[in-house]
């Protein structure tokens, strides 16, 4: 295995209930004679096309396995029923036959109205939630008119500098009754009390609102790298947010703690489950320390995970999150609430294992993982577009990735029966060696002083990095075969249509900027940015304070450097 | 005979944090016997072009994702000709479609390499086309 873990792990605080070690393989007397008598003359004369198999992450995978290894597999420890503890099975009793995951495809980009009217389309297509997409100087804390927002406006996502745009962006949606992620992280505090700035003029409860904020920033400073602020102030941030949301939006998941990221820099499949699992672990540790109880909060945790190729390993990953996270919770932490304990999680196909070479067979890939992720029991899910390697999906492109899940759905039979590989001697062997895996993580981690101190001294990003490498050797080395890219390949390709965001999204965007700022009350904005970065020197919660700036119109960029000033930027430690 | 190891500075400009890339070709390039020097994230042309001067780099590679690549580049390459740099040579890495290709080459970017595209590619272009490539290796 390339990130060369032990699977056996002689002890670990998540105090999850799993045997030691692994029992060594004690083939039945059938299968020995089996192995004798039929299999080795018969590799004798049609040696196997490798000599060992691994799976996409490294792990090596068997010929065979029988009963023998699953000698120390325990249904009612490992599994358990459906909705009941460890969760091993799904989160709820019938799952699929209840109610189907959510088909949320994640989306924005250009101008609020670009992407109000695609919310819009892909509501009437069908689609069960909404989840926005902002631009990089959104997510980065500048508002369109930003030196540095120069050629970004638009491109990556939707831009949103004010409550202006976010009223545009969710106009004639129905706030109530559908629910709406935001992959919103640094200025997620920001984003949120725009949403819920909207969802008030326009009459929709905050009792009543569902939606998530990705609101993880752990995962920025391991992967995705889009901070703005030091660790600590960051996390206070999602504190913040998190008992804001447990008093005042109940419905809300203030957090959607993010494997996806980490997945797309390159770590294999345990490194995400791990690295993901063990940044919940760590937001759990912060929130209680600011003096709340675990299961006031708990409940509304949720989690993000990438579903990759190699389709029994990403099963595996999912049956085990829930695994772990059940044992962390009622053992590490203490929840007695049952809601607590479960792993709700969102996945989305894996945009890296996508190709700009022959772009139709991403078709085929996003099916194979939207496939991994169902039968891993996601509760929502999100369909890459075959044209991702280039740019934001087209109309039509974006349309056959959510019919992709309706086939799923409705037509492949997998959603009839609860958890159905179950008992797989393969899957339950898989789930437990990932499961063992991830806790050897947790040690080294828990042994670093936590995630934070972690990340300070770069242990996951190198980690990743490491494996991240070792891939591309891999398929340099043509170990990995990647259809069309370094095999099969094709010199004349077809080319595909490409949606194209040009400069005239930020020249409107501007325009919209330079209006507002004319318009609006401009000492009640200064009056409200003053009192927030008053009180960020304090250990008030900033919520009301951001929700205030908000209501006044201030923009993304004025309230992040405001808050700037008070907390200071953040410069990762230098890769070498 | 290469009289020094080239040098090679990788830069991530633009407002993209996803690195992915970038520390992967810093790390091929490396591997194959160049000096690298990684600038780390979100920089800007200026500060990518004044790094190239202190660091007196024969080769810049710039990788970019996020589609700011007709804003950005051009950019680098003017500031590059404003100092008399024309001789360093300039590659990028990222997704770049096809269509703007042909305008980037001509602001003065020497090579692209799309998605897909393996770091031996990377290696050998530089080593038949920097300025401490051996002679005649040029072209």
């Amino acid at each position: 295995m390339p990130f060369g873990l032990p699977l056996m792990s002689a002890k670990n605080k998540a105090g999850s209930a799993v045997a030691t070690n692994a029992p060594s393989r004690q083939p039945s007397p059938a299968e020995l004679r089996w192995q004798k008598g039929i299999l080795e003359p018969a590799l004798k004369n049609a040696p196997e096309r490798l000599a060992v198999f691994t799976t996409l992450s490294g792990v090596t995978v068997e010929r065979l396995y029988t009963p023998a290894d699953l000698s120390d597999f325990d249904y009612a420890r490992d599994l358990g029923e459906p909705g009941e503890f460890p969760f091993t099975r799904g989160i709820h009793r019938t799952m699929y036959r209840g109610k189907l995951w959510t088909m949320r495809q994640f989306s924005g980009f250009g101008t609020p109205e670009d992407t109000n009217r695609r919310l819009h389309y892909l509501l009437k297509q069908g689609q069960t939630g909404l989840s926005i997409a902002f631009d990089l100087p959104t997510l980065m804390g500048y508002d369109s008119d930003h030196p540095l927002a120069e050629g970004e406006v638009g491109k990556c996502g939707v831009a949103i500098s004010s409550l202006a745009d976010m009223e545009t962006l969710l106009a004639g949606l129905p706030l109530e009754d559908v629910s709406t992620s935001m992959t919103i992280n640094s200025p997620a505090a920001i984003i949120w009390a725009m949403y819920l700035v909207v969802a008030e003029k326009n009459g929709a409860s905050w009792k009543k609102i569902t939606g998530t904020t990705q609101n993880d920033i752990l995962k920025e400073y391991i992967a995705q790298k889009e901070y703005i602020f030091p660790p600590a102030p960051s996390m206070r941030l999602v504190v913040d947010s998190i008992t804001f949301a447990a008093r005042e939006v109940p419905r809300w998941n203030p957090i959607s703690i993010s494997g996806y990221h980490i997945r797309e820099a390159g770590s294999t499949a345990v490194q995400e489950l791990a690295f993901t699992l063990r940044d919940g672990i760590e937001y759990v540790e912060w929130v209680r320390r600011a003096g709340m109880k675990v299961d006031d909060f708990a409940p509304r945790l949720s989690f993000f995970f990438n579903a990759h190729n190699d389709l029994f390993e990403e099963i595996a990953k999912y049956r085990a999150a829930r695994k772990i996270w059940a044992h962390v919770m009622r053992d590490r932490f203490g929840a007695e609430d049952a809601r607590s304990w479960l792993c709700r999680f969102h996945t989305q196909t894996a945009g890296c294992s996508l190709t700009a070479q022959q772009p139709y067979n991403n078709v085929v890939r996003t099916t194979i993982q939207a496939l991994a992720a169902v039968l891993g029991g996601t509760q929502s899910l999100h369909t890459n577009s075959l044209d991702e390697a280039w740019a934001l999906p087209t109309e039509g492109a974006a349309t056959l990735a959510l019919r992709t899940q309706q086939v799923l759905a409705h037509e492949s039979g997998v959603t009839k029966s609860v958890d159905p590989l179950a008992g797989s001697y393969f899957l339950e062997r898989l789930t437990l060696d990932t499961e063992r895996a991830c806790l050897d993580y947790f040690d080294r981690i828990d042994a670093l002083g936590g995630m934070v101190a972690a990340i300070e001294i770069g242990y996951p990003q190198k980690e990743i990095h490491e494996a991240a490498y070792a891939h591309q050797q891999a398929v340099e080395r043509k170990e990995k075969i990647i259809v069309g890219v370094n095999e099969f390949e094709e010199a004349d390709e077809r080319t595909i249509p490409l949606l194209v965001i040009d400069e005239s999204v930020a020249q409107r965007q501007r325009e919209k900027l330079a209006a507002l700022r004319r318009q609006r009350d401009g000492r009640k904005v200064q009056e409200t940015l003053e009192a927030l970065g008053s009180a960020a020197s304090t250990d008030k919660n900033l919520m009301p304070y951001i929700l205030e700036c908000v209501r006044a119109y201030a923009t993304v960029g004025e309230m992040c450097d405001t808050l700037r000033r008070v907390f200071g930027t953040y410069e990762e430690p230098p890769f070498r | 005979m290469i009289d020094r190891r080239i040098r090679v500075l990788i830069a991530k400009p633009g407002l993209d944090g996803h690195d992915r890339g970038a520390k992967i070709v810093a790390r091929a390039l490396r591997d194959a016997g160049m000096e690298v020097i990684y600038t780390g994230l979100r920089q800007t042309p200026e500060q990518i072009v004044t790094a190239a001067l202190q660091e007196d780099v024969d080769v810049i590679g710039i990788s970019i994702l996020s589609g700011a690549h007709n804003t950005i580049l051009p950019r680098i390459c003017d500031l590059l000709r404003a100092q008399g740099m024309e001789d360093v040579l300039v590659i990028v890495g990222g997704i770049i479609p096809d269509e703007d290709i042909a305008s980037l080459k001509k602001a003065g970017v020497a090579e692209i390499f799309q998605p897909g595209a393996s770091t031996q590619e990377i290696i050998a272009f530089i080593r038949s086309h920097s300025r401490t490539a051996p002679t005649g290796a040029r072209n």
